[in-house]
């Protein structure tokens, strides 16, 4: 039996060897003062490079949290190609500066493919959103395809007064595949400490066990950091449906968790749980 | 000196810290019919252990680690750490009862200022990792000792549980031994990093089913 560690261990090793395709994509924003004498976000800073294709976007769907008039910067990520495959590298940095607003989007979701050798390909997400800013990001799901090796490292740190809303959908193969191999790492701080710190691994016999995600296809979190609940005592576990649970943690952050059969069914759960939330949340115009 | 007969005294389960009255997770997932049977016992006993086993186990090297430098900052940082790893309240809430309950057994035994390095309630893998330190325990001690009592206690539950035959459950543990000891080893290789960089392996039918056991009435076991 290979246990989770050794193979944490076999992943460094691979990260040595020669990456495939490395792209690095950065996406900022700033609050700044239109010629009315109105508060805007304003994208400072947006770089693409292939296949992280990023551009401005105009709102579509719910945005909570997120007034329509507000000022807020729109971004979204198409991928100009398959993958990743096996040995890729991919970065993304946001930088949310103080007081501003980013709704990040993805146009399609992503496919986790095998590459020739073997080696891991690596997403590595940095997220900072400044005093008083808020991000929305809400990719769309990645899939586990068969023999695929991947690890999404997600860091976000989170400054006094600012709010985080992230969506995760993990897809464990498309349909009737058996999927490879996926871990997730999310670490997020705020300005006291930890706020969460979750691994997942997914496609092994643990990860298949009933103590991790069991039979179930699709599994999924959002992840919220609200500094107006971290004094709201009010604020308790819920069960919001068979499989999905509404966890608060410290520092006003909470994860709900989902697992379901399929991605229609995550989304729709996750949806649901976002339309709940509640204050500052509120999805606009709805 | 490795002080082995100690390191028994706190990884038996008989030692009356409120182990026993848990199954690891393991009746809710019963409860929900996702383990019926020896296979789907040894499956769950696989994840758990690789997951919030491995976890528990680095923690608890850690902490005795900084008990044995009187590091209360470090210990600290893990019970804050600890609380971002474990997402579900009411597997926190079980955590940190475990570890009052073990702290009160603990100070009966010996009298020793490391006991008050953490606060009132703290999380069972780092008030462990103290007491084993408090023992002449050493870290791979504490690591040992937390994955033995996960992997005993949800075989002892499984035997109440799923009528199993005691010695098949057991047979279960005992092919793991060998699994055990590297997993331990390798949780005390992390005995110094920083908080951050230690294990997080998150299982969300765990977090789910300790959600949901805290809501059912007639439960056999409190978590």
């Amino acid at each position: 039996m290979t246990s989770t560690v050794v193979r944490t261990e076999a992943l460094v090793q691979d990260s040595s060897r020669g990456a495939r395709m490395q792209a690095r994509a950065v996406v900022a924003t700033q609050l700044v003062t239109d010629a009315a004498g109105c508060a805007r976000t304003r994208i400072c800073g947006l770089r693409s490079e292939a296949p992280l294709v990023l551009r401005p976007t105009i709102g579509k769907g719910a945005e909570p949290g997120v007034r329509r008039d507000g000022g807020a910067a729109r971004v979204t990520i198409a991928a100009g190609a398959a993958g990743p495959v096996g040995g890729d590298r991919l970065e993304l940095t946001v930088l949310v500066g103080a007081g501003s607003t980013l709704v990040l989007t993805e146009a399609s979701s992503t496919l986790l493919l095998p590459g020739r050798d073997g080696a891991t390909s690596r997403a590595d997400v940095d997220l900072t959103v400044e005093a008083g800013g808020t991000l929305v990001w809400l990719p769309e799901p990645v899939i586990a395809a068969h023999g695929c090796d991947h690890l999404m490292t997600v860091r976000a740190k989170v400054a006094k007064d600012a709010r985080l809303l992230a969506r995760d959908e993990i897809l464990l193969g498309r349909h009737d595949e058996t999927p490879g191999l996926l871990r997730t790492r999310w670490r997020v701080d705020g300005p006291d400490g930890p706020l969460l710190a979750q691994d997942l691994e997914l496609g092994t016999r643990a990860g298949r066990s009933a103590a991790v995600a069991g039979r179930y296809r699709a599994v999924g979190s959002l992840v919220v950091v609200t500094p107006e609940w971290a004094r709201d005592t009010t604020r308790a576990s819920e069960l919001l449906a068979d499989t999905t649970a509404y966890l608060p943690l410290g520092g006003g952050t909470a994860v709900v968790s989902a697992l379901a059969d399929d991605s229609r069914g995550l989304r729709n759960v996750l949806d649901d749980a976002m339309a709940r939330l509640g204050p500052p949340w509120e999805v606009d115009g709805e | 000196m490795d002080h082995r007969a100690a390191l028994l005294l706190l990884a038996d389960g008989r030692l009356p810290a409120g182990g026993y009255a848990h199954s690891g997770g393991l009746e809710p997932a019963v409860a929900m019919g996702r383990v019926r049977d020896l296979a789907d016992v040894e499956d769950f006993l696989t994840g758990r252990l690789e997951t919030v086993g491995v976890v528990a186990a680095s923690f608890a090297a850690a902490a005795c680690h900084a008990a044995y430098r009187l590091d209360g900052a470090r210990l600290g940082a893990l019970e804050a750490g600890l609380d971002a790893r474990m997402p579900s309240p009411a597997s926190r809430r079980t955590s940190r009862q475990l570890g009052r309950q073990l702290r009160r057994v603990v100070t009966t035994l010996r009298h020793d200022p490391r006991l008050e390095l953490v606060g009132g309630e703290p999380h069972h893998p780092v008030m462990l990792g103290v007491v084993a330190a408090v023992f002449d325990v050493e870290p791979t001690g504490a690591a040992l000792a937390v994955l033995h009592e996960a992997a005993t206690g949800v075989a002892t539950a499984a035997v109440r549980l799923l009528a199993l035959d005691p010695l098949a459950a057991h047979a279960v543990v005992a092919g793991l031994a060998e699994h055990l000891d590297e997993l331990a080893a390798q949780c005390v290789s992390w005995s110094s990093q920083e908080v951050e960089a230690l294990p997080a392996w998150g299982a969300p039918l765990l977090d789910l089913g300790a959600e949901q056991h805290v809501r059912r009435s007639g439960r056999l076991f409190a978590s």
